[in-house]
Formats: structure tokens, sequence, C-alpha cells
């Protein structure tokens, strides 16, 4: 009796748990995560159109050094830009983990160069804290900071990423 | 509401379409004051509108047609005959209708600020059969308020009383005809036996004057054929001009774009499949399949084509929508200028694209005005030069291979290059050398100049220096070529070369280095291949001689930053782009060829990069960048020449660098450990930077991974693997060290060796032994030591 009793109440507790999940539901953020240098980045996974492998791309003259060029996705011509020139890190050669991830904002769209994937990541609202203090806040590119386990998550925004400053 | 709009829609456009035919015709009309057919047009097109605005209740509009309506149907029954003055009145009544037209379009009403009240009184004295020449002293004295009030009062009287008139006037003309024609065939039914049809009823039965005429028709069966077409002719509505039959859709441009984008996919597919079609042959060459795969191949390809150019029809207009408003223009300037002109338009069939039309519009505008008033002389003058006192401008339109052209001329006095340099100098335009240098042909290009003009004052028509201007951008913007001929008291041409359409073009596809670009083919004149000592240096500037003509040169490279790795040897292709008056040539590398292109927008991250119009995919999914040649010109003009002669740039940037010794570099080849030694103890109290190579490839190897920056190389002749002949041929090659100091240092000391050493582009030249001091000297002068001595 008190073993059924038992159960009975912790179902209970269990159904009320995933109902509380649920309901939260709205406060996760599905990101997806790369490397760039040292650093996991994340940008929203709604965010990113496509993630391809690297083709070959055009270079355009009069471009600052971190716009590689454009390439072609099917029929579209897309700017690609290299997140290490981006961030100051130096060139090096890609390697097969690279990849071409195609956000877009709006009606913008860019194709960015990253080292390599890591993983689609849930994360609680209450696990982001916002971007540490960077002066000028309107023009930072952190949206804020993730954590998860022991892992630091940069999340990006990706229409400051897609905006043209040059 | 909903089908409110769709009705005001409707009646806009139909009467935007009727007001063009109508300037047309009125100008026509004022030169063949009896042509009762075109009264009769014009009269149904005033009509017409007045019928449509009355029912949409925009009384002004009903006003104002109303009473232009009045005059022309005096003038239709010979009771007004008209002449220029009276034009005067008629012509500026219509420029208001059109007024009113324009705001209902913008603001769906025709209350506004646009006062027809004085033109309503001037027509009114015209219908009434008035003096115009009192009209315009009586005009101040009419107290205004009185006038309104009467010509409101008058209005609303009339109005019914008019349109009721109209009607009965149009359906008595109707029943005219029609008893005619019902009289002619009676009489052959008699002839035939057979009863007489009921038209009458048929007549009675037809509502307001629009509807008649296509209701007439209907006894057409049983009349005989000839009659109907003569009565056709009489007979209200646009039955007189056959061509307006033709059957048509209105389709919202929106729509015909998004066509032409999914052609312009399907074209780029095209060249894909041809490519890969091409690859496929190569590998599989006599296999029964391939033979097939050509097939399909050449079908896809013929009938994108096909479907290509008709999409482009659908969107083709002639451009005689845009020639339609100059003879009212002319009229109007030869009477404003006090001139006699003549306008005598051709090829106002010929056909461009939408976009094209609507941009030609302007640049014509300008081009027509400053012919008649800087071109054509006043009668005295021209009689004095023994013209005749008329003046012509001839306004033509004819399709010239991919292009069109748009050419026009005026009789007048010419453009004089002298006088038209001279101007230029005192307006500050150009400087008196440029001005020197200047040919007639670019003499004449500098009425394009931007604050350019040779009227000696101001005046409504033109003189303020910015139409030619205007001229220039909007050609230049639709990739358009500007040509001008002219010969003093003679004539002026001016010829507008436009390419056909906008979307899909011909495009010249070359090679620079590695990096491939489209040139749109309209901007190509020509290409030349010609030696590097064809390229000379005026003040700096490039420029090589192409017949009779000096054309400024720019390296592609230098435009768009290419790194030149490799000098492309002896020869060089010249691509001589043309672009509205100017001309320069572009250097590159290679030729690829001609090839049809998709123009695709960068998108908005890259929008607006300076000389580049847009990027296309080419056959192999690739991306090339079309070149936008206006903004190649004009970076042409910036530009610094350093791959073609680099000296300055590349010594300075060196220069600039170096803060202490150590920053300068030199490389020594020498296969000699001893030598090597000696050259450096002897170098030694200058503190500069000291590379060894062992051989000329090891020392070739070294320049190549452009690891160092060298300022001078000292180099042996005698080595093994690779001389130093061979070396210095070598390092020559590469752009960037064109202008590297290379100094022999040889115990070889024949007068041919010296000479060979010139050859290969050494500059200096040290024979062993020598005294430490003196290849000290001869360093530090190569590499232009400036920090004092160490």
């Amino acid at each position: 009796m008190n073993r059924e009793l038992k159960q009975v109440i912790s179902q209970q507790s269990k159904q009320q748990n995933g109902n509380a999940e649920a309901e939260n539901l709205d406060d996760i953020v599905q990101l997806v995560g790369f490397i760039v240098g040292d650093e996991e980045l994340t940008v929203p996974i709604l965010s990113i159109q496509e993630i391809i492998k690297p083709i070959e791309f055009t270079r355009v003259p009069r471009t600052p050094d971190y716009v590689l060029g454009v390439f072609n996705l099917r029929g579209s011509v897309i700017p690609l830009i290299d997140l290490r020139i981006k961030f100051g890190l130096p060139r090096i050669k890609q390697n097969d983990d690279a990849r071409y991830i195609v956000m877009k904002s709006n009606d913008e769209v860019a194709g960015f160069v990253i080292d390599r994937l890591t993983e689609a990541i849930r994360l609680n609202k209450t696990e982001i804290s916002p971007a540490p203090d960077q002066g000028n806040d309107s023009n930072s590119l952190i949206d804020g900071i993730g954590r998860k386990e022991n892992r630091i998550l940069t999340i990006l925004k990706v229409n400051k990423l897609l905006e043209r400053d040059f | 509401m909903d089908e409110f709009q769709e009705i005001l829609q409707d009646f806009l456009i139909e009467s935007f379409e009727l007001i063009e035919q109508l300037d047309q015709d009125l100008t026509e009309l004022e030169a063949t004051p009896e042509d009762l057919e075109l009264l009769n047009r014009i009269f149904r097109v005033a009509h017409t509108i007045k019928g449509a605005s009355s029912f949409l209740n925009f009384d002004t509009l009903t006003k104002l047609t109303h009473h232009m309506e009045d005059v022309l149907n005096k003038a239709r029954q010979g009771e007004l005959v008209l002449t220029p003055d009276k034009m005067d009145i008629i012509l500026p009544s219509i420029d208001m209708m059109k007024a009113l037209l324009i705001q209902i379009r913008d603001t769906g009403s025709d209350d506004g600020d646009i006062d027809i009240n004085a033109i309503v009184a001037k027509l009114d004295v015209l219908s009434s059969g008035g003096d115009i020449t009192q009209l315009d002293g009586e005009k101040p004295a009419t107290p205004d308020d009185v006038k309104k009030d009467i010509v409101e009062e008058e209005k609303e009287e009339e109005e019914l009383d008019y349109s009721s008139m109209s009607d009965d006037e149009v359906e008595a003309e109707i029943n005219k005809l029609l008893e005619e024609k019902h009289n002619e065939a009676k009489q052959k039914r008699k002839e035939k036996g057979l009863p007489p049809p009921v038209i009458n009823d048929i007549v009675e039965e037809a509502p307001p004057p629009k509807a008649p005429p296509p209701k007439a028709p209907p006894p057409k069966p049983d009349a005989p054929k000839p009659v109907v077409a003569k009565k056709a002719s009489k007979a209200p509505e646009k039955k007189s001009s056959p061509a307006t039959v033709e059957q048509t859709i209105r389709v919202d441009v929106k729509r015909l774009d998004h066509l032409m984008n999914l052609i312009g996919e399907l074209v780029l597919g095209k060249n894909r499949l041809i490519k890969i079609n091409d690859d496929v042959e190569e590998r599989y060459e006599g296999e029964e399949f391939l033979e097939e795969l050509t097939q399909v191949v050449s079908i896809v390809s013929l009938v994108t084509t096909d479907l290509q150019i008709a999409v482009m029809k659908t969107r083709m207009l002639a451009i005689g929508k845009v020639f339609n408003k100059f003879p009212r223009m002319i009229r109007d300037l030869s009477r404003e200028l006090n001139k006699q002109i003549e306008l005598d338009i051709s090829g106002e069939e010929t056909e461009l694209d939408k976009s094209i039309v609507e941009e030609i519009g302007d640049p014509l505008v300008h081009i027509i005005r400053n012919s008649c008033d800087h071109g054509i002389e006043d009668g005295e003058t021209r009689l004095s030069k023994g013209k005749s006192a008329e003046g012509t401008i001839k306004l033509k339109a004819y399709n010239e291979g991919n292009q069109i052209v748009i050419q026009i001329t005026d009789d007048g006095k010419g453009l004089d290059p002298e006088m038209l340099k001279e101007i230029a100098i005192t307006k500050k335009v150009i400087s008196e050398v440029e001005a020197d240098s200047l040919s007639n042909k670019e003499a004449f290009g500098l009425i394009f100049r931007p604050g350019f003009s040779t009227a000696a004052s101001i005046t409504n028509v033109s003189g303020r220096g910015v139409g030619m201007d205007v001229v220039k951008t909007n050609i230049e913007k639709l990739n358009g070529i500007i040509d001008i001929e002219s010969e003093i008291d003679q004539y002026t041409t001016i010829k507008l070369k436009i390419p056909l359409t906008l979307a899909i073009i011909q495009a010249l596809l070359v090679g620079v280095q590695e990096e491939y670009y489209a040139i749109p083919l309209a901007s190509v004149l020509e290409t030349v291949r010609i030696t590097m000592d064809a390229i000379y240096s005026v003040e700096s500037r490039r420029v090589m001689r192409l017949r009779d003509e000096v054309l400024p040169l720019v390296h592609l490279a230098d435009i768009f930053d290419i790194d030149l790795q490799f000098d492309m040897g002896e020869h060089a292709y010249v691509v001589v782009l043309g672009l509205a008056e100017s001309k320069i040539g572009v250097i590159v590398d290679t030729l690829v060829g001609q090839e049809e292109i998709v123009i695709k927008s960068l998108g908005e991250y890259l929008q607006g990069m300076k000389g580049v119009a847009g990027a296309t995919i080419r056959g192999d999914g690739g991306v090339t960048l079309i070149v936008d040649v206006a903004a190649i010109m004009d970076m042409a003009r910036q530009a610094k020449s350093s791959s073609i002669l680099s000296s300055d740039n590349i010594n300075s940037n060196n220069n600039s660098k170096k803060e202490k010794p150590s920053d300068y570099k030199v490389l020594i080849v020498d296969d000699s450990k001893t030598d090597r030694t000696i050259i450096r103890t002897s170098l030694k109290p200058l503190g500069i930077t000291l590379v060894e190579a062992v051989d000329g490839l090891d020392g070739l190897n070294i320049i190549k991974s452009g690891e160092h920056n060298f300022d001078a190389i000292l180099i042996d002749i005698e080595m093994p693997r690779m001389d130093g002949y061979t070396l210095a041929g070598e390092i020559k090659k590469f752009n960037k060290y064109k202008q590297l100091p290379l100094i022999a240092v040889t115990s070889r000391t024949d007068k041919s060796d010296r000479m060979r050493g010139i050859e290969a582009g050494m500059v200096e030249y040290i024979t062993k032994p020598y005294t430490p001091d003196y290849i000290l000297s001869v360093v530090k002068r190569n590499i232009k030591y400036s920090l004092g001595d160490a």
C-alpha cells in the first residue's frame, strides 16, 4: 500500500516535472556551436540557413581582408567572410573540418568560414549571462555568454555579423 | 471601394495612353488644320476623358475637358480655324489635363492647387468665337470671383446640356451613317430581294456615345464590305487606326520581371549544361549515348535562347512612346526661341526594353533642347549662311547588332572644337595643357562635362551646364555609348548607342593572373594585342597610340588590386572600352572569350563595391565579377600605374619603412663561401641585414618565397645550377622586382660580359677584386640608404 502510494506520488511528480519542462520550452535557446581559433562560438539555430563544405569562391577587390569574396550557393551569389581574420586571428590553411555556415538575418545572407562544428546545443535562458561589458555595447558582436557543463559558449549576434562595417 | 479603385485604375491607364496620342495629334493638327479625321480623334479623346471623369466625380477635370471639347467641337464643325495662337491656348489646357490626371493618380482626387479657371475662360472665349488677342488684355480686368461664379454656373447648366447634346450629336451622326449604310444595304437587298434588317432598333438601344461604334458593325454581314470600311474611318472611336485593334493583355511588370529572372536562371543552367557536355564529350568520345546527349543539349540551348528572346520581347516597347512627346516640345521651343524648327522623326517603331525606354526620355529631352537652343540658328542667320530659314532636327532610331542607335542630327551651326576648348579653359573644366592634347572628337566630348555650357547667357531652355551632364550619366547607367560628329555650320550628330536589354548581356571574359572578369560587350569597342614598348608615358600616365588616337591605358590589376606574380611577357592585350563619350584601354593578360551572362547582385553586404557592377555564375559554377565600366573609367583617372611602371611606388614604400640600418636587406648570391664572407665583411659597417644564397637556384627560391623584402641583390655571374644572368632574367620576370637593383659581382671584365649583364637587368657591375669601400658605396647608393653613416 505504502509502496503503491509512493509509486503514484512519484509518477505524479514526474508528470508535473514533465509539464514544467514543457512550459519552459520558451526559455530554451537552441544554438549551434562551432570553433574559431580556441573559442567555442554559437549562433541561434534559426539564423542558420545551411552549413556546407568549403567550395570555391571568387575574390572581390577593394574589400577588407576578412571578406574572402563571393561564392555560388545554388544560383545565388553570397559573400564569404572568414571569422578567423574578422576576429584578428592568424590565417590558417583550411582543413577537412572547415565549414561555411550560411547565416541569414532579415534579407541579408552571408557565409562564414569556421574551423569546425561542435554540436547543436540547448541552453536554458537562465544559463546565459549577458555579454561582459565592452564599453561600446551596440557595436559588440556578442549577445551573451552561455555555460554548459564546463564549457563557455559565446553567443554571437547574427544581425551584427551580417552588418557591413566598411 | 475596390471596384471603384479598379475602375479608377483603368481610367488612368486609358487616359494617359490617350493623352500621349493627343499631344502628337495636336501638333500634327497645327500643320494640317483641315484634317477632319485628326480633329475627330482629338475631340474623341477629350470627350472620352470627360465622360469617364464625370462618372468618377472628378469635377475639375470634367469642367476642363468639357470646355476643351467645346472648342474642339467648333473646330471640328469648321466654325473655328485653329491658328497657332489658338493652339497656344489649347495645348496648355491639355497640359493642365495631364497635370490633373497625375494629381488624381497620386492623390486620388482632383481637388488641388491646380487652377483651371483662367484657362477655362480662355477656352470659352475661343469657343464663343471671341478674339484671343483681346482676351489677354481683358483678362486682368475681369474680377476673378465673378468669372469663377459665371463659369461655375455655366458649367452646371451647360454640362447636362452639352453631354446630352453630344450624345445626340454622336447618335445623329451614327444614325446618319447607318442610314446611308442602311439605304445602300437596302438597295443591295432590293436587288437580292432580302428583307431589310432592323438596324434602327440596335441604334436606339445603344447607350452613350462610346458604345455605338462597337455596336455599329452588326449590320456588317449584310452590308457590302467597302462601305463599312469607308464608314469606319468616319465613325467615332478608334476604328480609324487599325493598328490599335491588336489583341493585348495588360500584365503587371513585376510578373514580367519575375519571368525574366527565371529565364536568367535557365540561361545559367544552359551554360552549365553546355560546359558539362563538352567535358563528357572529351571523356567518352565516340560513345553512342554521347550523340544523344549532345542533341538534347543543343535542343535545350536552342529553346532557351528562343525563350529568352521571346520573354525579352514581351518587355519591349516601341521607342515611339518616347519620341511622341517631342513634336510638341519642338513646337513650344521654336515659338519660345523664335526659330523655325522642323522635327523629322523616323524609326519610332524600333523596340527597346521597358526599363531603357524609361531612362532614355530625359537625355533625349536635353539633347533636343540643346539642338534647338545652341544648334539651330535663328532664321536670319540661317539665310545669311545660305541655308533655308527653317532648321531641321532629325530624330532617328535603328537597330545595329545588339544595340539600338538613337541619332539626333541638327543642321545648325555645328560644334567648333577650338571654341569648345577655349570655353572649357575659361570655365576651368580643363587646363590649357590638357586642351592642347585633345582631338576634335575629345573636344566635342567636353560638352558633357558638368559645369560646361557654350551658351553666353542662361536661358529658359538651356545654358546651365547641367543638361548634357545628365545625358552622360543616364547613358552611362544604361551602359550606352555617346558618339558626336559635327562640322561647323553644317551639322551636329549625336549618336546614342544603347544595349537592347539589361538583365542578360553579352560579355567579354578576360583574365588577369588567376582571376577572371566579365566586361559588358556593349562597352567593348575592340581588342588589340600590343607589345610592351607600344606603351608610352605622358605626364605619368600610360597611353598608347591606337591608329590616330592617343588612348589612356590602365591595367586591370591596378584597379582590382591583383598581385602581379608573373609578368606575362612581351605582349599584352588591350581591351578598348567606350562609354558615353570617353574611351580607355584596359590591359589584361588573356582574352577568354564571349559569353552570355546573367547579372546578379552581390547582395546587400557587398553592394556598391566600386568597380564591380555585379556578378554572374559561369558554366563551371564559379562566380565571375562583372566590371562596372563607368566606375573603372573613373578609377583609372586616379589609379597609379604601378603594374606598368612601378618604380615610384615600390621604392617609396620600401623607404618609408626604414628606421634602422637593419631594416635594409640585401641578398648575396655567390657560390664561393670566401666571396660571400668578403662581401659580408665589406658591408658590415653599414649594419644592414644580409641574406646569403649559395647559387642561382637557391637565390631564386629565396626570392620566390617572399619571406624577405630585398632592397638589392648582389649576384655572382659564374655559379653552378643557375648562372647570374639567368637568375637576373628570372628575377625580372616578377613584376614587383622590376625595379629591384641587381648588382653583378664578378671577375669577368669583358665588355661583352658587361653588356650581357645590362641586358639581363643588372644595374651595376662590380669587378673583382674590389675595395671594401667601393662595394659599400655602390650598395649604399643602390639601396637608397638614407639613415646617415653608421
